[in-house]
């Protein structure tokens, strides 16, 4: 019999067990079964040991240019940020990494005082009240959003600014379509590359139930909540996709006016990882957490009077309400929460206020010396760490050509952006040092 | 104690390097920027490590022992998978397409493994979990109808063993949701699903082998039924661990298939999550997936965005790439031999545990007890209760104290006093027969002295806790101060 | 007074000639457990004798709360926000919900008698 390394039957083991269930062979335990494969059949490769599997794995990523190995001026939502050891090692220890959903609340107290804590530090850098234990990413985050903003409004329209992240819009699209809400998209000043006012106000009428913007925007331009918020009626929710990292230089939405904070956690500590897993953030005011998705920690006492910490308003959720839950949302991203949570603990207040200013103020040296060189900026709304340029007739062909000398220059903006196909969006972060703008400010030309 | 407990006024546990970019006018108005920092935790690196160490010997996991959660699959979780995907985490998704070779033949290969285990003809791995899938399904079963013209298909049909997300999912995609009562063999009533199939049904969703552990034996008649009225059959991906290299959901006349990558192919459950729920589908609905799809063109991948009747983005980017690479790993370890060889231990280990426990506690729908259930079972607890005054919550806590996770408890919902017991193949016979006894332990425990039973747990960080305060007056973040 | 109950487990009580008191049986709250929300009906809503009037939350389970009567709602019972428990506490005294203007007071007449109920719920469960 061949072994595996995570299975312990021996065959000793199969014929006592076989002998106590009262069959003869394993094939008895399958009579209901129409067996329409043997496994004979199957176009997949035998079993492998651990060496060789190794070594398969490992050519697979070699056929990959690593963002370590490069100069890295790409944003775009995911971004390439330092971890510090100490955040991965505590993330990885195994029981975070094994264990489930904190069902038996007694036996997953680190799951959730973890969470609650990831909790508190979202609402603060949101300025919200309440923040749920994760969702999938920041685009199903943003469509949630907007059904949440629907159900509290009950009118079947929505708003979407147009320089929200373009992959953000298209989910948001699948996720209200179905429920038969419309979706407008509202234009961006060709100035500023903030939302446009005029046309938020124009499209502003009594069937709107909900609208979107992002902070900083895609162009990187932080928009004027206040103003926004002064154009979309109280009873309308505002809806804020907002990066993390800005918010611990820009004022809280919370504090702005914004109903729903949601945003792509990613950057608080979680690898890039090709696009994933990062985490969805999601915060809302108190007064409408019984209309919130997702999971929700809150601390209690136990029977002897101990501080302690369950799921909380599960009766919103998809095993008890079923059809009409808030979501349909079970697993989520609690593990990676967990790991913002350990890189927030460590980067602290001061932390992650010095990498947000240093990243700010790398791009604007950057944005200064394109300008110098004759790359004009598209926009002149104020922005932090990332912003748009005009990069000349076939950037794309270039962008690729420096990947070869060890840069990931600003993303051509041509693929989400018809009419910006001489565009591109730069981003910095804390990684980026001087002689990197350098080479990049000679391998752009 | 909380972090923000632990932390005090001008500590550090991170540093970076000297700054030698020049300061430049960022240029932002003041109002636009925060007032003051936020209130996030001061502490060193060595608070960081107490704190979280501290926190993580406070959970049970599957690297500690038995974790019998029905529906959950909560298999062991390979070592070498993380080391793998530790390999791939410095990648960013819009690099060009030529730098990210390695990653996208991985999710091809990967994709066209998973193809050929559901017997599906194409498959999008984007989907986040489980219940991503079962959204991401039934919009592509709505395009499909409404691509047709078929308007009038407005509901779906759900047996009421199905999982809460289920229900869930359909409405979200627009659907009006029907539950039918399963028969009292605890499969679905072909008579109740008759009544309800007609030209407004737009699917039916079914978990195979179903929630009670039993395998719907009358399958292919359901998608004969579901077929002749227009209908498509969802499967439900989460019992796949019980039939692997024996029968094929694409096969038995499913149209959609999702796959929970966290429990059938044993990438980690992270306290919840991410996991991965990728979606296969058979040759007719392919037009209608979420874009992007890795395609492979003269040995050259690429991600296809070029789907005109595709149902469009559910996410950003192209899924939970880095479990995708640790569900990889483990199909090329354990192989076709091996995936077989563990579903054949799953079901073997359910019915060996079920034997035991089944000595003196009931199991659901087991009338005909020559029936063998598949990779899990559902314990009853209504006996017990009626005798003894005991719940299922009471035994579930008791197995707490005596070092074992609970099994999922009151689900399925038409069994009122539910232990829904899945082992898992990566189990030992031994470890099977401690938990049997100490379900037997428990119910003697139960007939002796019900009233101890209710004090447990004692044996855990904390005990039962005020869950009816803390949902009515929720405390949602640290009360500063 | 007259205080008749549903099969959907509410009772109702009529307070003064066309106005009734409603909220759910001791029974119900029995078997709900801890309650730990009950979103309100508006006041000046109007209902039919089976719709259902609000959902009632415990820790893990929601339930509808049926209209007993038709009717429009005069009052709620403003307690029941902050102290959902009183339901848990007494649920057919100042655990009510709410008062409705009855439309048509012969719909009592299908209602059962407390000892119509009782018998009712022992045969249930």
């Amino acid at each position: 019999m061949k072994r595996y390394p995570y299975i312990p039957h021996t065959e000793e083991d199969i014929k006592e067990m076989l002998s106590t269930i009262g069959v003869e062979s394993i094939d008895d335990l399958f009579v209901d079964v129409p067996k329409t494969i043997s496994p004979e059949d199957l176009k997949i490769p035998e079993s492998k040991d651990e060496l060789t599997v190794r070594s398969i794995v490992e050519s697979l990523a070699k056929k990959n240019t690593f963002l370590n190995d490069m100069r890295v001026f790409m944003g775009a939502g995911i971004y390439y940020r330092y971890i510090p050891s100490v955040v991965y090692h505590m993330a990885s220890k195994p029981n975070f990494v094994t264990a489930y959903t904190p069902y038996q609340a007694e036996v997953s107290q680190g799951t959730l005082q973890a969470l609650f804590e990831y909790q508190t530090m979202i609402s603060e850098l949101t300025g919200m009240e309440v923040t749920n234990a994760s969702m999938y990413d920041g685009a199903s985050a943003l469509a949630e959003g907007m059904l949440m903003a629907v159900r509290l409004s009950k009118k079947k329209k929505i708003l979407i600014a147009s320089n929200v992240h373009p992959e953000y819009v298209r989910a948001t699209k699948t996720y209200v379509t179905p429920q038969g809400i419309e979706v407008v998209m509202v234009a961006y000043d060709r100035e500023t590359g903030q939302i446009d006012l005029d046309d938020l106000r124009k499209s502003m009428d009594d069937t709107v139930g909900g609208v979107a913007v992002q902070y900083p925007n895609f162009f990187g331009i932080v928009e004027d909540l206040k103003a926004i918020r002064e154009v979309v009626p109280e009873n309308i929710p505002l809806v804020v996709s907002a990066d993390p990292i800005a918010l611990a230089l820009l004022k809280p939405p919370g504090s702005l006016g914004a109903d729903i904070v949601v945003g792509e956690g990613q950057a608080l500590g979680n690898f890039p990882s090709l696009g994933g897993p990062g985490f969805g953030f999601f915060s809302t005011k108190m007064k409408y957490v019984r209309m919130m998705p997702g999971r929700l920690i809150g601390q209690t006492k136990d029977v002897d009077g101990k501080t302690g910490y369950v799921m909380i308003l599960q009766t919103r959720e998809q095993h008890i309400r079923r059809s009409k839950a808030t979501s349909n949302i079970c697993s989520n991203h609690a593990h990676n929460a967990v790991m913002a949570a350990i890189y927030m603990s460590t980067m602290g207040k001061e932390g992650i206020f010095e990498v947000a200013k240093r990243s700010a103020n790398t791009a604007h040296y950057l944005a200064k010396n394109l300008e110098e060189r004759g790359f004009k900026l598209s926009f002149k709304g104020p922005f932090l760490f990332e912003f748009v340029f005009n990069a000349g007739e076939d950037y794309e062909k270039r962008w690729k050509g420096m990947v070869k000398k060890g840069i990931l220059g600003p993303l051509p903006m041509g693929r989400f952006f018809s009419d910006m196909n001489d565009r591109a969006l730069a981003a910095t972060t804390e990684m980026v040092k001087k002689e990197d703008i350098e080479a990049l400010l000679e391998a752009i030309i | 104690m909380t972090i923000f407990d632990r932390s005090k006024k001008g500590r550090r546990a991170y540093t970076l390097p000297e700054y030698d970019v020049p300061e430049v006018d960022l240029g932002i108005p003041e109002h636009l920027l925060r007032e003051e920092r936020p209130e996030l935790p001061e502490v060193y690196e060595v608070d960081v490590v107490r704190h979280y160490a501290d926190l993580e010997a406070k959970n049970y996991s599957v690297d500690r022992g038995f974790y019998p959660l029905g529906s959950c699959t909560m298999k062991y979780n390979p070592k070498l998978n993380e080391d793998m995907a530790a390999l791939f985490r410095w990648l960013h998704p819009y690099q060009p397409i030529e730098t990210i070779q390695g990653a996208l033949q991985l999710m091809y290969e990967l994709k066209e493994m998973l193809m050929e285990i559901t017997g599906t003809d194409d498959m999008t791995l984007t989907p986040s979990a489980g219940a991503h899938g079962e959204l991401t399904g039934m919009l592509i079963i709505r395009a499909y109808h409404l691509d047709k013209g078929d308007v009038k298909r407005t509901k779906v049909i759900v047996p009421d063993s199905a999982h809460g997300t289920n229900p869930a999912s359909a409405t979200m995609a627009g659907f009006k949701v029907i539950e039918i009562k399963s028969s009292d063999e605890g499969l679905v009533d072909l008579k109740e699903l008759e009544k309800e199939l007609d030209d407004t049904t737009a699917a039916i969703m079914l978990t195979n082998p179903n929630t009670l552990g039993y395998f719907e034996r009358d399958i292919v008649k359901i998608s004969e039924m579901a077929h002749e009225a227009g209908a498509l059959l969802y499967y439900d991906g989460a019992n796949l661990n019980a039939i692997i290299g024996r029968a094929r959901p694409g096969d038995m006349g499913f149209d959609v298939v999702h796959l929970n990558l966290h429990k059938t192919f044993s990438t980690p459950h992270g306290m919840g999550g991410p996991g991965s729920g990728p979606i296969g589908v058979k040759n007719f609905l392919r037009d209608f997936l979420p874009v992007p799809v890795v395609r492979r063109e003269k040995g050259d991948y690429y991600l296809d965005y070029n789907l005109p009747k595709s149902i469009g983005m559910v996410r950003s980017f192209y899924g939970n790439f880095g479990v995708l690479v640790k569900a990889y790993t483990y199909i090329l370890t354990m192989g076709k031999d091996g995936l077989r060889m563990a579903s054949d231990m799953a079901v073997l280990n359910a019915n060996y545990l079920k034997k035991l426990i089944g000595e003196f506690y009931p199991v659901a729908y087991d009338k005909d007890e020559k029936r063998p259930c598949m990779h899990e079972f559902v314990a009853d607890g209504t006996k017990l209760l009626k005798e003894t005054g005991v719940k299922t919550l009471d035994v579930a806590k008791a197995l707490l104290d005596r070092g074992f996770h609970a099994p999922t408890i009151y689900f399925p919902l038409i069994v009122h006093e539910a232990l829904m017991i899945e082992p898992t193949e990566t189990e030992t016979k031994e470890t099977l027969e401690a938990f049997a006894n100490a379900m037997k332990e428990i119910v003697e425990e139960a007939r002796r002295n019900p009233e101890k039973l209710k004090e447990a747990p004692v044996n855990t960080p904390v005990r039962r806790l005020d869950e009816a305060t803390a949902s009515r007056k929720p405390i949602v973040k640290w009360p500063k101060g | 007074m007259m205080k008749k109950y549903t099969k959907t487990h509410e009772w109702v009580e009529v307070i003064e000639e066309s106005r009734a008191r409603m909220g759910i049986s001791d029974h119900a709250q029995d078997q709900l457990g801890d309650i730990v929300y009950l979103d309100l009906p508006e006041v000046g809503s109007e209902f039919k004798k089976g719709e259902v009037l609000t959902t009632i939350e415990s820790v893990k389970s929601a339930e509808d709360i049926y209209a007993p009567i038709s009717g429009k709602v005069t009052a709620v019972n403003e307690d029941l926000s902050d102290h959902p428990e009183l339901i848990n506490q007494d649920a057919e005294g100042k655990g009510w919900i709410a008062e409705m203007e009855m439309v048509d007071p012969s719909e009592m007449d299908d209602l059962l008698t407390e000892e119509e109920y009782k018998k009712f719920v022992e045969e249930e469960g």
